[in-house]
């Protein structure tokens, strides 16, 4: 939110708030380093989730210019359908062992990631498809109407309650150097996430498909010239796009052990964010902007200095999106887009 | 990342005027006199019957009829669509008319409701003020003002909550201009919800809301001075329910009227301007800034006012009544009667609103007693799917009729002939 070029006004209240925000930071951290710390894991770890969710806005709003509001709710219907897998097919409980419980997550995963990118496939060849050509509000409500669909197929399928499973990943700590502690399920979240992105990452740039996305994004009518075969592009990175949301989905049930057929709601919400604060259609810039959150998030709910709690975290999220979409709609690392002015 | 094409639109100048011809046709077709006068005998019957609904006699008759008989609804429930209605077509001025998607149209219905509760309860108890406190203990703590005045004043108010909303945010264009708006609809709800203290000044009585609030009456004076036709006070006369029908209808009327004149003024032909091309708008001397704020606080106006008045025939303000769905009840209304079409968002409202308070639950009792049941052997929740329910509404009207049940007139050009519209993902929109 710095300002380009000449200093504005909006410049300058950018870096205001920039500054205050370091001071308050910089408050908490001289107050107690050692909590601070601990707070900057959990929202590096809670971040990451929101990392895997955003790249999915962003995958699909690079090709297409839509928000795909089904997204989060695909990824909580796909974290539901993991918890099934998990106690029913698995059986597993708090103290299976380290073998089963492996297996079961490798196998679950693959599951989840597979049904929400037939998912999320589904619903681009139902309902975006026909909708290439018409206005694009038109495609906008639609999308709104397909997560509310995906949110009742998981209501009809794992009602109101809660699903819980066992905490399969201990929070047993993995080192830990005074107060400050790393537990294995955080560093499980990590250390899942970070293949995924790099793998995400050498598949847009380096492989035939990602370069056809790449070129699709760009102009589709003249990737289409050059051969490549666009609506298998575009059903392409939805199920990518649906992958990601289904492995999102488990590591949050992972993580969080308990979601229900609304978490993805308010999760998409979130990561939708972090894909504009990032600057959406830029990779980089969805796994900056979910770690942010993540960590504004957690700073929010977790220090005590001049804290505003866990009460305001929606406000203070939404907040972000507004300033960030009225200050600056490239977000921090995106491109000017037309929605600037 | 969009390439701007010239319009897929053959710009060939002889078709231009035919279809120019054309247009010019139709309109004056329909301001036939002869046209006027027959279009009017189905309002005139459907008023009457909207009249005389409540009525003891007529209402029971409907209501014991077999079969068709549960398809009425209650006056009471039958308060709670005309409200629904109201906003929906509150909405339809942004949405249908200035064509800027509306996410988080709830803000406006809470920030209604809440101006009741501060005018016209017991919420701020250090104060004592009354004014015109129909039927009200004159000894009463809190600010007390006629209802009739806070639905005005909360109109306002709420018109001045969009244009706060809208200023900053209306120059974003389309989907942005949607999650903004999203965004507030889900800060508002949040801010109720946690502002009870305030620096210790309780400003919403956080999640337990305000309640009781005042309802509606006219005073001792008007009503010796009228006979007694016009109550004191709402909730004092035997037949309440019938009272607050007839005021939410004449409330409903007054929204219509003003939203079917706004289309033809000045004002609403430059949101249909600006819906239809925003450049070229701009380029005919049109404030865009301007007009579409206009179209915000005049759409807050009418949804403060429902919010109000139904936060009175409930006699509260509860931050939980506050959330995302509604928004997406009342855009669905607008989507299912037509973007822009009065008459359409109004039967579209009444049958959603109806299908929300009683519909669904009668529907389903039938369709498990006639078919479930016996198949399945269990009983399904049909009103705890309403929401998916609305979102397979407002695909299948998307895909299939994105022009709604009764159409606009214009809108239906618009979408027959295509509009310098923005580009539907990433394309121009290109004639069909």
């Amino acid at each position: 939110m710095t300002s380009r070029g000449r200093p504005s006004i909006v410049g300058i209240l950018g870096v205001a708030f920039l500054v205050l925000l370091v001071v308050w930071l910089g408050v908490n951290f001289f107050d107690d380093p050692q909590e601070f710390i601990n707070v900057f894991l959990v929202g590096l770890t809670r971040g990451a989730v929101y990392a895997l969710i955003a790249l999915g806005y962003t995958l699909v709003y690079g090709i297409l210019q839509l928000i795909n509001f089904a997204h989060g709710d695909v990824f909580a219907l796909a974290g539901l359908i993991a918890s099934w897998i998990l106690l029913n097919i698995f059986d597993v409980t708090g103290d299976s062992g380290a073998g089963l419980v492996l297996v079961a997550i490798a196998v679950t995963l693959f599951a989840a990631m597979a049904i929400a990118s037939s998912l999320n496939v589904t619903i681009e060849f139902l309902g975006y498809r026909r909708l290439r050509h018409a206005p694009r509000l038109a495609a906008l409500i639609t999308a709104i109407g397909m997560s509310f669909i995906v949110q009742n197929i998981a209501l009809a399928l794992f009602d109101v309650q809660y699903q819980s499973i066992p905490r399969l990943v201990p929070n047993s700590e993995v080192f830990r150097i005074g107060d400050i502690a790393l537990q294995w399920n955080k560093l499980f979240v990590l250390l899942l996430t970070i293949p995924v992105l790099l793998a995400l990452s050498w598949m847009v740039r380096s492989t035939r498909h990602g370069k056809a996305m790449r070129a699709t994004s760009q102009d589709r009518d003249a990737s289409a010239m050059m051969g490549i075969n666009v609506n298998r592009t575009i059903s392409f990175t939805f199920a990518l796009a649906g992958a990601l949301a289904g492995a999102a989905g488990l590591l949050f049930l992972l993580y969080f052990t308990t979601m229900r057929y609304d978490t993805g709601f308010e999760l998409g919400l979130i990561a939708f964010t972090a894909a504009v604060l990032g600057g959406i259609g830029n990779l980089t810039g969805a796994v900056l902007g979910g770690v942010l959150i993540g960590l504004i998030q957690e700073f929010n709910e977790g220090l005590s200095i001049w804290t505003p709690g866990g009460d305001w975290t929606r406000s203070i999220v939404f907040g972000i999106l507004i300033a960030i979409l009225v200050f600056r709609p490239s977000g921090l690392l995106g491109e000017q887009t037309p929605e600037g002015e | 990342m969009t390439e701007q094409q010239t319009p897929g639109k053959t710009s060939e100048e002889s078709q231009l005027t035919s279809v120019l011809a054309q247009r010019t046709e139709r309109m004056a077709g329909r301001r036939k006199r002869g046209d006027v006068a027959r279009s009017l005998i189905p309002l005139v019957v459907a008023l009457v019957i909207g009249i005389i609904y409540p009525l003891e006699s007529v209402n029971t008759t409907l209501r014991d009829l077999p079969v068709i008989g549960e398809f009425f609804p209650t006056p009471g429930s039958a308060v709670i669509i005309i409200v629904f209605t109201m906003m929906a077509i509150g909405l339809n001025v942004v949405v249908g008319y200035a064509g800027l998607l509306d996410l988080g149209y709830v803000a406006f219905y809470a920030a209604g409701a809440y101006m009741a509760g501060w005018l016209a309860s017991q919420q701020f108890e250090q104060w004592t003020f009354h004014f015109w406190s129909a039927g009200i203990n004159e000894e009463l703590p809190g600010i007390h003002i006629n209802i009739w005045l806070v639905l005005i004043l909360a109109g306002l108010f709420t018109a001045l909550v969009g244009i706060v909303i809208g200023l900053p945010t209306l120059r974003l264009r389309g989907d942005y201009l949607a999650i903004v708006t999203l965004g507030f609809g889900e800060i508002v709800p949040q801010f109720v919800r946690n502002a009870d203290s305030i620096r210790g000044f309780d400003l919403t009585h956080g999640s337990f809301g305000i309640t009781p609030i005042d309802p509606p009456g006219f005073g001792d004076g008007l009503s010796e001075g009228t006979g007694g036709l016009l109550p004191v006070n709402f909730s004092q006369s035997f037949d309440a329910e019938q009272l607050f029908y007839w005021s939410a209808l004449g409330l409903l009327l007054f929204t219509i009227f003003c939203c079917w004149r706004l289309r033809d003024s000045r004002l609403g032909r430059a949101w249909i301007a600006i819906r239809e091309d925003e450049t070229a708008a701009a380029a005919m001397g049109i404030p865009l800034m301007r007009t579409k704020t206009w179209s915000y606080a005049i759409g807050a106006f009418f949804g403060g006012i429902a919010g109000a008045y139904y936060a009175s025939f409930k006699s509260g303000a509860f931050p939980s009544d506050f959330y995302f769905n509604i928004s997406i009840f009342l855009l669905c209304m607008v989507i299912l009667g037509g973007m822009g079409s009065i008459w359409g968002v109004l039967i579209a409202g009444i049958i959603l609103g109806w299908l929300n308070i009683e519909g669904l639950a009668v529907i389903g009792n039938h369709l498990n007693d006639g078919f479930v049941e016996p198949v399945f052997d269990s009983r399904l929740e049909v009103p705890k799917y309403q929401f998916g329910i609305y979102g397979v509404i407002i695909v299948l009207m998307m895909l299939f009729r994105p022009t709604g049940l009764i159409p606009e007139q214009r809108r239906k050009l618009e979408m027959e002939e295509g509009v310098h519209d923005e580009p539907a993902m990433g394309e121009r929109a290109v004639n069909k």
